[in-house]
C-alpha cells in the first residue's frame, strides 16, 4: 500500500540530557537517515538535573515525522518528545540580529521599517545599524526582505524556539528544587 | 596498592582500587564469565587486572571484528551479554562491522575500547581515534568515560541499555589514565541505573484483545515471527507454539527467527521472503489477516512494498516503536516484549473461548497445501557432482539426534542452510541477518563453542566468506574449540555470480574465487583435521568423519559450480512473483526498479 503523502512542517521539543555528544547524536540521526533539519537550537534549561531542551523544525510526510519522533525517543539521553505543531497550540519565536549598512535616505527608511517591527536598534555607526528582532520565523523573514532592498546586509537568527501554550508543564524542569 | 590486592579481602566494598580492577570487578558484579578480545597499549592496565583475575575467562582473538562476533554468537546462543575487550584506535575501528552487524541484528554486546589518555583527546595521539564517534552511529549507545567515578555506574547502566528493550551493541571508550586512576568501588544504588532507560515491554491488554477479535474473525490468517522472538528467550518461542497449537494458524519466520517454531511443526510454511518457500510467500500474499510477531517488514521480506500482501489486515508486535509504520502500515500497532504479548495472547483467546472458524481455515489449509505441491525446495541430485542443496540436507540429516548450533556466513550457502537445515530449538541458528557481514560464521561458531562447550557446532561456510575471517582458526587451535568448518566450496562468490547470471547479462566480474588454498593442508597446518568430498559417494563419509573428531575440523565440500538459489523473489517484484528455479528466469526478467535495490 502506497500512501501519497503531503509533506508537512513540524516544530518537535526534545528534553536531553546535557552530556558530551547528545547534540552530534541528534543530528546524526537526521543525516544518518535523510531527514531534514530546517532550523535547530539548543540551550540547557535544567541545571539542577543537567538537561537541555532542542527545539527542531523538520519536514517530512506524516509517516517520516512519526519515524522522527520514535526514532528521537529511543535514544537513551532523550527525557521527553513533543510534536508541538500536533500537541495543541504553541508559540513558537525566534530572535535575530541583522546589520544594514547604508545611508541617506534608506538609514531613515531603514529605522521607520525596524519601529514598524518593534525591532530595537541595539548598534549603530553613521553609516549602519544592528537591530534586534524577535517573533516568530515568518516574521523575521518578512523585516529581512525589507531590509534586504535597503542596502548591504548581515543576519543572524537564532532558529525557532517553541513551547506549548496553557497551564500544562508538558516537559518540566527540576530547576532549583535540591539547591 | 595493587600489592596489597590479596590481603585487602577482608575490606573490598571501601578498598581503593584501579579503574581497571573496578572494571573487572563490575562486569564480574554482571555475570560476565567471558571476554573476547585483544590487548593493545591502550588497554593494558586492564589486561593487567586480567592477569590476576581468576573467575573472568580471556579468549585471544585474531582480530577485533572477529571479537565481537565471537561475542554475537556467545550472546544468541546463550541468551546473555557478549563482552569484548579491545584497544584504541585500530582496535576500535576494526571492531565496527561486528558492531553494525549487533545493531542490525539486535544482539546484546558490549566492547570496552582503551581510549588515550584524556588529556591527550584530540592531538591525534598515537592509536588515537574518536571512537564514540565513529561508534555513534553503529552502537545502540555509547559512553565515553571521563572520571574514574563515573567508571562503574557507567558500566552497570551499558549492561542495562544493552539487554533491555531491542538489544544492541553498547561502547564504552575508556581513556587509559582513568583506567590507572584510583576509586572506591560504589555500591549499587537501587533503580539508578535503570532510570534513564526504561522501554515498554508490556503490552496493553486492550491492544491484546483487538488483536484476538481480529484472529478470532480471520478467514485467511497467517502468524509471521521474526527474531524478536527468540530474542525475548525461550520462553517466547513456548508461547508461540502454544499459540499455534491453539489457532491452527499457518505459520512463517523470518531468517532471524527461525527456531522460534520447530521445522517439523505441521503449521511451519518454512522460512519467507527473497529465498522463503513459494507456500511461505503466498500465504503472505493472499491472507486477510497477518499476525507480525517481532519482525521488522525487512526489504528481504517484503519484496515490492507496493503489492506487499495487498489485502491484509495486520497487526504488528514490535519492542521497538520506531518499527511500525517504517516500511509497511499496519492496522494494530502493539509495543511489546514479543514473548509478553503472545503469552497474553494465549490467555486472551482462551478466555474469549476462542475456537478457530473451521470451514474457512481448512479451505486456507487446502490453498496453502496445493501451493507445497508446487514443491519449491526440490533439488536434482543427479551424477555424482554435489548438489550444494544436498550437503547442507544430509549435514541436517545426519546430525538430528544431536545438540547442533549452525552459523553461517553470507550468500547463496547462507540461505540454502536457512531452507534445507531444519531448526527445532530457538537459539540454534547464528547468521548475519540485516547487515549480511560475509567472515561472520567462524567467529560466531567459536563464540558459540565458548558459551556452549558441549554442543555440536557448525559453521556452514561458503569458501569465499570462509577466506574473510579464517584466521580464527588460529584461536580455535589454541582454545581447542572444536568447531566444524563446513566449506560448501563451488569457487565463485556465489550470491554475487547468482545476481551477476540473473540481472547482469552473465558478465562474471570479479565473483570468481581464485587461488584458494589447499583447504586439507591448511587445516593442517594449524594442527587441525582437514577433509574433502568430492564426489557425492565421498559426502556422508565426510560428514561422519568429521562428527567422529573431537577437534575442529575443514570439510571442504566441492559442490556445483553455477547452482543457483531458488526460489528467488528477483529485487522489486512482489510475493506472487517468485522465481521457481532456472526455467523461470528468462519469463520473469528483473525490472529496471528492481536492477537499482541490492
Amino acid at each position: 500500500m502506497v500512501i501519497k503523502e503531503q509533506v508537512e512542517r513540524h516544530t518537535i521539543s526534545v528534553q536531553v540530557d546535557n552530556e558530551p555528544g547528545v547534540l552530534a547524536r541528534v543530528i546524526g540521526l537526521f543525516s544518518g537517515r535523510g531527514y531534514n533539519i530546517d532550523s535547530l537550537t539548543v540551550s540547557e534549561v535544567d541545571t539542577t538535573s543537567r538537561q537541555s531542551r532542542i527545539s527542531i523544525v523538520t519536514i517530512g510526510t506524516p509517516l517520516v515525522i512519526e519515524q522522527i519522533k520514535a526514532q528521537l525517543h529511543r535514544m537513551v539521553p532523550v527525557h521527553h518528545v513533543r510534536d508541538l505543531t500536533t500537541s495543541g497550540s504553541h508559540i513558537e519565536r525566534e530572535l535575530a540580529l541583522v546589520k544594514v549598512v547604508n545611508s541617506g535616505e534608506k538609514r531613515i527608511e531603514a529605522l521607520r521599517i525596524a519601529d514598524t517591527f518593534r525591532a530595537r536598534t541595539i548598534d549603530s555607526t553613521l553609516s549602519s545599524f544592528v537591530f534586534e528582532i524577535t517573533g516568530n520565523s515568518s516574521k523575521v523573514e518578512a523585516f529581512i526582505d525589507l531590509m534586504a532592498s535597503l542596502g548591504e546586509m548581515e543576519v543572524s537568527r537564532t532558529g525557532v524556539s517553541a513551547i506549548s501554550r496553557g497551564a500544562t508543564a508538558d516537559m518540566p524542569i527540576s530547576h532549583g528544587a535540591e539547591e | 596498592m595493587t600489592a596489597k590486592a590479596d590481603t585487602a579481602e577482608q575490606n573490598d566494598e571501601t578498598r581503593a582500587m584501579t579503574g581497571a580492577e573496578a572494571i573487572l570487578k563490575v562486569l564480574e558484579e554482571e555475570g560476565v564469565e567471558v571476554i573476547f578480545g585483544y590487548p593493545g597499549g591502550a588497554v593494558l592496565p586492564i589486561y593487567d587486572a586480567l592477569f590476576k583475575n581468576n573467575s573472568i575467562r580471556h579468549i585471544l582473538v585474531r582480530h577485533e571484528q572477529a571479537a565481537v562476533h565471537a561475542a554475537e554468537g556467545y550472546a544468541r546462543s546463550t541468551g546473555k551479554t557478549g563482552v569484548v575487550l579491545v584497544t584504541s584506535g585500530p582496535g576500535a575501528t576494526n571492531a565496527v562491522t561486528g558492531l553494525t552487524d549487533a545493531l542490525m541484528d539486535s544482539i546484546p554486546v558490549i566492547c570496552l575500547t582503551g581510549q588515550v589518555p584524556t588529556h591527550l583527546i584530540g592531538n591525534d595521539a598515537f592509536q588515537e581515534a574518536d571512537t564514540t564517534g565513529i561508534t555513534r552511529p553503529c552502537t545502540k549507545h555509547n559512553y565515553l568515560v571521563k572520571t574514574v567515578e563515573a567508571l562503574v555506574p557507567t558500566v552497570r547502566e551499558a549492561f542495562h541499555v544493552a539487554a533491555k528493550g531491542r538489544p544492541g551493541p553498547v561502547v564504552i571508550d575508556l581513556p587509559k589514565d582513568i583506567q590507572l586512576a584510583e576509586t572506591v568501588f560504589p555500591d549499587r544504588v537501587a533503580g539508578v541505573t535503570e532510570r534513564r532507560y526504561q522501554p515498554k515491554v508490556e503490552p496493553e491488554r486492550a491492544l491484546i484483545r483487538q488483536a484476538a477479535e481480529m484472529l478470532a474473525s480471520a478467514k485467511q490468517p497467517v502468524i509471521y515471527g521474526g527474531g524478536g522472538i527468540i530474542n525475548s528467550g525461550p520462553a517466547a518461542s513456548d508461547a508461540l507454539r502454544e499459540l499455534v497449537a491453539l489457532t491452527g494458524f499457518p505459520t512463517t519466520l523470518t531468517l532471524m527467527g527461525l527456531g522460534a517454531l520447530p521445522a517439523t511443526d505441521k503449521h511451519f510454511l518454512g522460512m519467507l521472503g527473497m529465498h522463503g518457500t513459494y507456500e511461505a510467500n503466498l500465504t503472505m500474499y493472499h491472507c486477510d489477516v497477518m499476525l507480525n510477531l517481532g519482525a521488522r517488514f525487512d526489504d528481504r521480506v517484503t519484496g515490492r512494498t507496493s503489492d506487499f500482501s495487498p489485502n491484509s489486515k495486520r497487526i504488528h508486535v514490535d519492542i521497538d516503536p520506531s518499527s511500525i509504520n517504517k516500511n509497511i502500515t499496519v492496522d494494530l500497532p502493539i509495543i511489546a516484549d514479543a514473548g509478553r504479548a503472545i503469552t497474553m495472547l494465549v490467555e486472551e483467546l482462551k478466555s474469549m473461548g476462542f475456537k478457530p472458524d473451521k470451514t474457512a481455515l481448512d479451505k486456507w489449509w487446502g490453498a496453502i497445501d496445493n501451493w507445497k505441491k508446487v514443491n519449491c525446495l526440490s533439488f536434482d541430485q543427479t551424477g555424482e557432482v554435489i548438489k550444494p542443496q544436498h550437503a547442507i540436507h544430509r549435514l541436517w540429516e545426519m546430525t538430528r539426534d544431536q545438540k547442533v548450533y549452525v552459523t553461517t556466513e553470507v550468500g547463496q550457502h547462507q540461505m540454502w542452510a536457512a531452507q534445507y537445515f531444519g531448526f527445532d530449538e530457538p537459539n540454534r541458528w547464528m547468521t548475519s541477518g540485516g547487515l549480511g557481514t560475509m567472515g561472520y560464521g567462524l567467529p560466531a561458531a567459536m563464540g558459540v563453542q565458548v558459551g556452549n562447550p558441549d554442543g555440536l557446532v557448525i559453521d556452514i561456510a561458503g569458501e569465499a566468506s570462509f577466506m574473510m575471517n579464517m584466521q580464527e582458526m588460529s584461536t580455535l587451535a589454541q582454545y581447542g574449540l572444536p568447531v566444524k568448518m563446513f566449506i560448501i566450496n563451488n569457487e565463485w562468490m556465489g550470491m554475487v555470480r547468482q545476481w551477476q547470471e540473473l540481472i547482469h547479462g552473465g558478465r562474471y566480474s570479479e565473483s570468481y574465487s581464485a587461488s584458494l588454498p589447499d583447504f586439507i593442508k591448511l587445516a593442517e597446518s594449524f594442527g587441525m583435521k582437514g577433509l574433502r568430498a568430492n564426489t557425492v559417494d565421498d559426502l556422508d563419509g565426510v560428514i561422519e568423519a568429521m562428527l567422529a573428531e573431537d577437534g575442529p575440523v575443514v570439510a571442504d565440500i566441492r559442490v556445483a559450480k553455477e547452482e543457483n538459489c531458488f526460489p528467488m523473489i528477483p529485487s522489486g517484484a512482489a510475493h506472487n512473483e517468485m522465481l521457481l528455479g532456472p526455467n523461470d528466469k528468462a519469463a520473469k526478467p528483473v525490472s529496471e526498479e528492481g536492477m537499482v535495490l541490492v
